[in-house]
């Protein structure tokens, strides 16, 4: 639509007032420019004294990569050669529509025809106590990054409050300077509006290995000075960081102070249609100021796009903008984080993960329709241009499904060839497992020169696929084409569950050897297949963590059965039967007195003794658990853990206190055991009995672990059931002693704690891993006997709190009520 | 998502907060008829199904959230937030009607009324 060989020089031009020197601004005149060099007398205002840069690159300015002079995008000469009036570092003060003006600081006057507001965002600045001292700044333009490079000094520290894209990029930059820097940031996952907490834990790792910390979790309190300037920041769990600077990197505000004053239409931003004309036909706007489709953006790419639309506009075309898909990158150096689109899935949305433990890759696509919705790649990002596109132009991808994952280079160099003949075109030199760097021809030559038949040979002879097992299929395909019909797949150990091809053993020794403490570790080492695991390997990784790592590992509520998540047995009606403790069996007229008060009090409809002699209250409301478990406490009862894999009752006989046959204080025993070992969790249910006399009365026989009094002393018995199957126990060995029968029971529940796989009862692990073995470790050897127990009292010492009380004390129990009550109804049928 | 429902004389009620809600949990919304469950899963989508198993009418908010998916308390079935239908051996097994919900601003917003049933 330009016509610049019909325009003469002395024609007088139109007016164009641009508000906003940054890369917006500068960018949609360029824009303009392009389409129509001739077409407007071009003014803009700028509230920085200076030239338009590229404020992307301010990270690696601060990081010391670059120079301001190399991030400059418009030099002087570009205003001089196009005509172009900056008045930089002089803020505009106000907008006439009336008079079509804007007017500046120090007096300045332009009047417009069309004006383009390009006013940017603030950065938001938390009101904490102090955040007015100095080395407090954000992180928005160059004077924010001289003012913390000014703070930099050798020794120095740093924390950045907010774990987004800019607050690490300005953590990194400052580690770089040689600060110490952490990152505090108030959510539970790093840059969580791109990141999946798969792919957060992998780079908190990461950041952590060049120097910067990050606190997870963590509310910011109040900033401590002295002598006017920072000194630390409190958080609200008390601690305090010590620092020379403090960034608050927290999100940025569209800046439409201006045009609200005009009285242009704002809500978060400047509104403005797909033409990016805002409620005045005179005035567009443009960049992070902009809200359009009640989105706003911060991002760069979206903007270039705003800026192509704005030009079409002023130059008398159609602007049409339609919104912008986002993607985004990490720019922290050999970290690479790539997200776009929905990468947290959604409604109908299916993953594919892909996860390399030796190569710290994550991969994770997010399909929706058989296309791409989107994408978080860590580790391994060269591949988020093309998602990417695929994403942006909706391709149909169900054909490269399989080989999407891998890349671009895999999917369009393995179109249409069967998986097999893929595996036969692969390279020599390509690399299958990644963990131990094993390349196709070495696993091809142990297969043809050194006889290897099977996928345990080619893992003894080359480690490929020895480490996380991610490579396994791959190296049964090689396996397959190399020996034809001679290879038959072998069966391992029976996986977990369906998330990973490993066995529990396989996974407990990884969580120990590889130092494993967290879930998202722990998947992400064993290379699980699915984002969040599932409901047969959460509580088993959650037990096998919590029984590793003690006082370190936080035990996952979400990750347990119901029952012991709110420490109550779910019935076949949706209530809960609720089990006091009654210690070796043992009970008092107050106890039963407070039972008696909360069965009337709550209205409990069933009463009855257990076979573990206790008192079961059956048929409790989920929302009425908090205030029975009150009562109970009150009367000095705690929870009895009959809903748990953990220790459930010690049932005794009354021994020589009472009884003519008995040979020992069975019930004195019975409730020592008891304290010593409630509140420890274990794979299966352990309950225990001990007998005053060889009569058994307490049915010691048939327990996970029995003590049969007789006159010489304590015979310790083990691996007895009463349930699906029945059996009897076996002798483990005898003890002299009341203390030595305790230190037995502590050390051989200890070593099922280490050795047992969830949900497999004391028998079953007897008869996996050996009576003989077992009693060797327990009776023979005392030096081991004695380091199981006292790993077991360590363990201990986090355990036993009353889970009823923790709950009632820490909130009253209140999200054990409905969260909300509606008078309507939702009949069902 | 293509929800089962009309929601011609629809109102959206609020419920509660989005944090109210466990990442990998659920919390009950009490109606006349039975619960509501609200589910958050690990990437803080939210869905909302009839608090009660197809199989044996067990309370799905109290089961293990994954994925997308919940697993009955009582005998572990599994089942889709997005259907409320078993999926896997128990495929076909019936439906916990789905409810829509929303969140805005922070607050849970759930299909009330008419046409809201999820029958």
């Amino acid at each position: 639509m330009s016509h610049p060989d019909l325009r003469e020089p002395a024609v007088l031009k139109e007016k164009l007032v641009v508000i906003g020197n940054g890369m917006a601004g500068c960018r949609a005149v360029t824009e303009v420019i392009k389409r129509d060099p001739h077409r407007y007398e071009i003014t803009i205002f700028g509230a920085e004294p200076r030239v338009n840069y590229d404020r992307i690159m301010l990270s690696p300015v601060l990081a010391g990569d670059k120079a301001f002079a190399d991030i400059v995008i418009n030099d002087a000469a570009w205003y001089r050669d196009n005509g172009i009036a900056l008045h930089a570092g002089s803020p505009v003060l106000e907008i006439d529509r009336e008079a079509k003006e804007v007017r500046a600081e120090g007096g300045i006057r332009a009047p417009y025809d069309r004006l383009i507001l390009a006013t940017g965002s603030d950065p938001i600045r938390l009101p904490l106590p102090g955040a007015d001292l100095r080395g407090v700044v954000t992180f928005r333009d160059l004077d924010d990054v001289e003012a913390m490079l000014a703070a930099v000094r050798p020794d120095g520290r740093a924390v950045v409050i907010g774990g987004g894209l800019l607050g690490l990029e300005a953590a990194y930059g400052l580690s770089r300077r040689g600060m110490a820097a952490t990152v505090v940031h108030l959510m539970d996952v790093l840059m969580e509006r791109q990141l999946d907490a798969s792919a957060s834990y992998l780079l908190e790792k990461a950041l952590k290995e060049r120097g910067v910390e990050t606190i997870l979790s963590a509310q910011s309190e109040a900033i401590i000075g002295a002598g006017g300037a920072v000194k630390a920041l409190k958080l609200k769990d008390g601690r305090v960081l010590e620092c020379d600077v403090l960034v608050m990197a927290v999100g940025i505000r569209p800046n439409a102070a201006l045009a609200k004053a005009a009285g242009l239409t704002v809500n978060r931003g400047v509104v403005v249609n797909d033409a990016m004309t805002t409620s005045d036909p005179a005035i567009v706007a443009v960049g992070e100021c902009v809200e359009h489709r009640g989105q706003t953006y911060g991002l760069v790419a979206p903007i270039w796009e705003m800026c192509k639309a704005l030009a079409e506009t002023l130059t008398g075309a159609k602007g049409d903008y339609q919104g912008s898909a986002l993607s985004t990158r990490l720019k922290v150096s050999g970290v690479d984080v790539f997200s776009a689109g929905k990468f947290s899935g959604g409604v109908g949305c299916e993953d594919i993960v892909f996860r390399d433990a030796g190569r710290g890759v994550y991969k994770r696509l997010v399909l929706e329709d058989g296309r791409v919705a989107g994408a978080v790649l860590f580790g391994e990002a060269a591949d988020g241009a093309w998602y990417f596109d695929l994403m942006r132009s909706g391709a149909e991808i169900s054909q490269m499904r399989e080989t999407l994952i891998f890349g671009q280079a895999a999917t369009e160099g393995l179109r249409g060839q069967d998986p097999s003949a893929a595996v036969a075109a692969m390279a020599d030199d390509n690399e299958v497992c990644g963990c131990n760097g094993v390349c196709k021809g070495e696993i091809v030559r142990a297969i043809q020169n050194d006889g290897v038949t099977s996928l345990d040979g080619v893992r003894t002879r080359t480690k490929a696929s020895a480490s996380c097992g991610s490579c396994t299929p791959l190296v049964e395909k090689l396996l397959m084409a190399t020996l034809g019909s001679a290879f038959k797949v072998e069966t391992g150990p029976k996986p977990m569950c369906k998330c990973a091809p490993h066995g529990h053993e396989h996974v407990r020794r990884a969580i120990v050897d590889q130092d494993l403490r967290s879930m998202p570790a722990v998947m992400q080492a064993l290379a699980w297949s699915t984002p969040d695991g599932c409901s047969s390997c959460r509580p088993a990784l959650n037990y096998y963590l919590l029984c590793a790592w003690p006082g370190v590992y936080q035990d996952d509520a979400q990750s347990r059965f119901v029952n012991e998540r709110v420490h109550a047995n779910i019935q076949k009606d949706g209530t809960y039967s609720v089990v006091p403790r009654m210690w070796g069996g043992l009970t008092s007229a107050k106890e039963l007195r407070a039972i008696a008060d909360v069965v009337e009090k709550f209205s409990i409809p069933t009463v009855k003794c257990t076979g573990g002699q206790r008192i079961d209250l059956l048929g409790v409301r989920k929302e009425d658990l908090p205030g029975v478990w009150r009562d109970l406490n009150a009367a000095g009862m705690v929870s009895g853990h009959a809903y748990g894999k953990a220790l459930r009752t010690v049932k005794t006989c009354v021994g020589t206190d009472w009884c003519r046959f008995g040979t020992q204080d069975s019930t004195g025993l019975g409730v020592k055991l008891e304290k010593h070992l409630w509140g420890s969790w274990t794979p299966a249910k352990l309950k225990l009995a001990v007998s005053g006399c060889p009569r058994n009365c307490a049915e010691a026989t048939c327990k996970d672990i029995g003590v049969v009094c007789v006159d010489s002393g304590y015979e310790v018995h083990l691996g007895g059931a009463a349930g699906l199957h029945i059996k009897g126990t076996e002798v483990l060995g005898k003890a002299a002693t009341e203390q030595e029968t305790i230190e037995i029971i502590s050390a051989v529940t200890q070593l099922y704690r280490e050795e047992g796989w969830y949900l497999e009862r004391v028998y079953k692990w007897m008869a996996r891993t050996g009576l003989e073995r077992i009693r060797g470790l327990i009776m023979d050897d005392g030096e081991t006997r004695a380091a199981l127990a006292r790993r077991f009292a360590y363990a201990q010492s986090f355990s036993q709190a009353d889970p009823w009380a923790e709950i009632t004390d820490r909130d009253g129990g209140g999200d054990f009520a409905p969260m909300a009550v509606l008078p309507m109804e939702f009949a069902a049928e | 998502m293509n929800a089962p429902f009309s929601l011609q004389g629809t109102t959206w009620r609020d419920v509660g907060a989005f944090d109210d809600v466990p990442r990998r949990g659920a919390r009950r919304v009490r109606v006349q008829g039975g619960d509501i469950a609200v589910f958050r899963t690990h990437d803080d989508r939210l869905f909302a199904l009839l608090d009660r198993c197809p199989h044996r009418g067990g309370p799905l908010s109290q089961g293990i959230v994954h994925g997308h998916a919940v697993a009955c308390p009582l005998h572990n079935l599994t089942i889709d937030l997005a259907t409320g239908r078993p999926v896997g051996p128990d495929e076909g097994q019936g439906c916990a009607p789905p409810v829509p919900v929303r969140v805005e601003d922070g607050r849970i917003l759930l299909a009330c009324g008419p046409g809201a049933n999820g029958r």
